[in-house]
């Protein structure tokens, strides 16, 4: 469980999140919506500690994450960022195991994840000799979330992991991560602006605006009981894709593969 | 990586194996300094080979600078003796004291513990000279009749420019109009003058250049010039140090004649034909002069042997390769780190970039003059020059390193960190290997312009091309020159060309990559 405690932040002159609370459920997947500027980054940035709070505090496992034991923390979650943030001078497989590789692991040990991990991911296993430059975005994005998996942590926080991607790789991958998601029953905390995706993938939705969370609740309760008239506005300016969403990712519906 | 090191290690033993080599001298050795033009090397190499002559290990650094540089140098010990001219210890030297006569000009230097040899024979004056055909047709024949023509343009030797008896004072002494005046090497006011870029220029008496170059030396009818006899100045501790080889220079004393130093003059500066090298003008000098045999000797005095063109280049390209390997390997090892703590810390790296920056606008000769007294106890010839260079280098390696870091886009950046990877393993695993390109090209930028700033070392005695490029500089002699100056840009295309196989090794294979 990760809880935010009346955590302010603020860049400058600019408050990007008003004292917040947020309880993140083991094992569920969070989904963090809502227009850009709206502080969803923001939380997700201060649970892995690459930003502090101004004041309050991020607690996982009821652990404050501090200076002092962040490293330890960020190697039990695993972030995935919008353009996969991958390091180019080195290969697939090298990004993946970079971390276990640092923390000497065995040979075996590692080949043994890598392999588990492309199975789980779909990812052909002769593209991991490649380097990043040399992959398609999806397969970056592949790459990305064995890197996050890679040290088997019990978090995974995800920055607009598709936003990227070209729409019908997008929601290929989105089934894949959905499945994954299950497969693994971690505790997934996803940022995405696009409400289809988010009633996809949430067990859990909040939604912010201006730094505030508006409302929080299944997918459902935002849609009937809105809290908020920025709620409705929000869910109406947003039906339209999702129930076009809804028609693509129908079963029976083919994807092409996606290559280039 | 593995590969770059294993090269950066064994420059590293050459180069020290060089200032091993560079400091290991005997126990008594003389330094003889000469000026940046020809009778001053002839009369450094008279000495010098007198010296060895008598068993003296004498060095002499040939055409150093200017008069401010070997005064320089022999108020603090880089050098011992060296030639100069009693007009230039009065006007130049000792100029805010008004001295005249050879007793006081004694005694204002004992107080600098410098002594002055008596006249060597001969009095090498400033005169003003103009070519013959375009003095006739204007009808110049004195100082005074420039007046008359105020549109002349006149190119003068710096020193000249600004010393006591100077242009200055010569100026205000005749009332000269002119006042296009510019600044320029002795050895390039000649040709200046031919080419008709200038009409006068400033002349020793003794310059073979007025007979080649058909000039007409100006009466000086106001009698401006004082006489410039050369004398020996050396250091007051030689008495005690070394009387033999006082007594020994002190030979040279009314030895040497105008006549006889035109000679050598023209010979070393013929306008055409084979030039006879300094050395050998000096070893010939010293044989015919009976006077300079010791009794029980009957040997003659040997020019050092010459060495064939191939042989000499090999030596100018160690000289020169050593200069720049070894400024470079040590600029390396401070400038990345020093980029490294600019990135780290922004407010300490605004101060580091405008310090090596500053370092770069120093003129490099000026830098050369602050070094070489800070640097004397070691040697005067390679680590001022290395040091130098080594200060220059600085700059675009510094800020490669920072741009290069800080060019790494914030989401790769904190991809590392969210690994949970600390500081010092995101430096080595990701930071330093994705800037690799950029710190590998800053180290390029300073090895190119090192191999052409290196040819500095030819003034202060460190060799390298610079030495070639410099001599040839001072005889006007283009082919020389040439000698110094191909290799130094053939140099600086296998610099070029070197650092593009580095890459490869360096710079990791994914970042050499086009996208697919």
């Amino acid at each position: 469980m990760m809880e935010l405690r009346a955590v302010c932040k603020k860049f400058g002159q600019t408050q990007a999140l008003f004292p917040t609370d947020l309880t993140i459920f083991r094992g569920k997947t969070t989904v963090l919506i809502g227009p850009s500027g709206c502080g969803k980054s923001t939380i997700l940035r201060l649970m892995i500690g690459l930003i502090w709070p101004d004041s309050g505090s991020v607690t996982v496992d009821g652990v404050t994450i501090q200076p002092a034991n962040v490293l330890e923390m960020r190697r039990r979650m695993g972030y995935v960022i919008q353009d996969g943030g991958l390091f180019s001078h080195l290969t697939a497989g090298a990004n993946v195991t970079l971390m276990a590789r640092y923390l000497g692991w065995s040979r075996q040990r590692i080949d043994a994840r890598l392999a588990e991990l492309a199975d789980l991911t779909q990812f052909p296993g002769q593209g991991l000799a490649r380097f990043p430059l040399q992959l398609s975005g999806g397969q970056r994005q592949r790459i990305s979330l064995m890197r996050a998996l890679m040290l088997d942590p019990d978090v995974l926080l995800l920055d607009e992991p598709l936003g990227a991607l070209d729409p019908m790789i997008r929601t290929e991958l989105q089934v894949d991560l959905r499945r994954i998601f299950q497969t693994l029953a971690k505790t997934v905390v996803l940022v995405t602006h696009d409400l289809a995706e988010a009633g996809f993938f949430g067990d859990q939705i909040v939604l912010c605006k201006e730094g505030r969370i508006v409302q929080q609740g299944p997918l459902a309760e935002l849609i009937e009981t809105p809290a908020d008239p920025f709620v409705t506005r929000f869910v109406r300016a947003q039906r339209l894709t999702l129930a076009y969403e809804k028609q693509k990712t129908e079963p029976g519906r083919e994807h092409p593969e996606g290559k280039s | 990586m593995r590969r770059f090191l294993s090269v950066i290690g064994l420059v590293i033993t050459c180069s020290s194996g060089g200032f091993i080599f560079a400091q290991n001298k005997p126990p008594l050795s003389v330094r003889i300094g000469s000026k940046f033009f020809t009778e001053s090397v002839i009369l450094g190499e008279i000495i010098a080979q007198l010296l060895r002559h008598n068993g003296v290990e004498a060095i002499h650094k040939q055409g150093l600078g200017g008069t401010t540089f070997l005064w320089e140098n022999l108020q603090n010990g880089s050098i011992d003796i060296y030639p100069e001219y009693t007009g230039t210890i009065t006007q130049e030297l000792l100029k805010c004291q008004g001295i005249a006569g050879e007793d006081a000009i004694r005694n204002a230097l004992d107080l600098r513990q410098i002594k002055m040899s008596r006249p060597l024979g001969f009095n090498d004056t400033y005169a003003i000279g103009m070519p013959e055909s375009l003095a006739r047709e204007k009808g110049i024949r004195t100082i005074s009749d420039l007046r008359n023509h105020p549109d002349l343009k006149f190119g003068f030797t710096n020193e000249f420019l600004n010393r006591g008896d100077g242009w200055l004072s010569l100026k205000d002494r005749y009332e000269l109009p002119q006042r296009d005046v510019r600044g320029m090497e002795h050895a390039l006011a000649y040709q200046a003058m031919q080419a008709g870029a200038i009409q006068a220029t400033d002349l020793y008496t003794t310059d073979p250049e007025i007979s080649y170059y058909d000039l007409r030396v100006l009466q000086d009818d106001k009698k401006h010039f004082p006489a410039y006899y050369a004398v020996l100045l050396y250091r007051a501790d030689l008495e005690e140090r070394a009387p033999d080889v006082v007594k020994t220079i002190l030979q040279l004393e009314g030895r040497i004649s105008r006549a006889a130093i035109l000679e050598m003059n023209a010979k070393a500066k013929p306008k055409s034909g084979e030039r006879i090298s300094e050395a050998r003008l000096a070893a010939d000098f010293l044989s015919e002069n009976p006077f300079f045999f010791k009794p029980d000797e009957s040997g003659e005095f040997l020019a050092p042997p010459e060495m064939n063109l191939i042989k000499r280049l090999l030596i100018l390209t160690w000289q020169h390769l050593l200069l720049v390997a070894s400024s470079l390997v040590a600029a390396v090892l401070v400038s990345v780190p020093l980029g490294v703590l600019a990135y780290r810390r922004p407010a300490f790296g605004q101060f580091i970039l405008g310090g090596v920056g500053i370092i770069q606008t120093i003129p490099s000769l000026a830098l050369l003059v602050l070094l070489i007294p800070l640097l004397k106890d070691i040697g005067t010839d390679y680590p001022p020059a290395i040091a130098a260079l080594f200060l220059y280098s600085l700059l675009p390696i510094v800020r490669n390193t920072y741009t290069g870091l800080r060019e790494i886009a914030v989401p790769i950046r904190e991809s590392a960190e969210a690994l949970g990877l600390p500081a010092r393993a995101r430096l080595w695993l990701v930071e330093l290997p994705l800037a690799s390109p950029a710190v590998l090209a800053g180290i390029k930028t300073s090895a190119v312009i090192n191999v052409g700033t290196a040819t500095l070392g030819g003034l202060i005695g460190a060799g390298g091309y610079g030495e070639p490029i410099f001599t040839g500089i001072r005889l006007n002699n283009s082919a020389i020159t040439m000698e110094g100056a191909i290799p130094a840009a053939l140099m600086a295309l296998a610099v070029q060309g070197l650092f593009e196989l580095a890459e490869r090794a360096v710079v990791p294979r994914g970042l050499r990559l086009r996208p697919s």
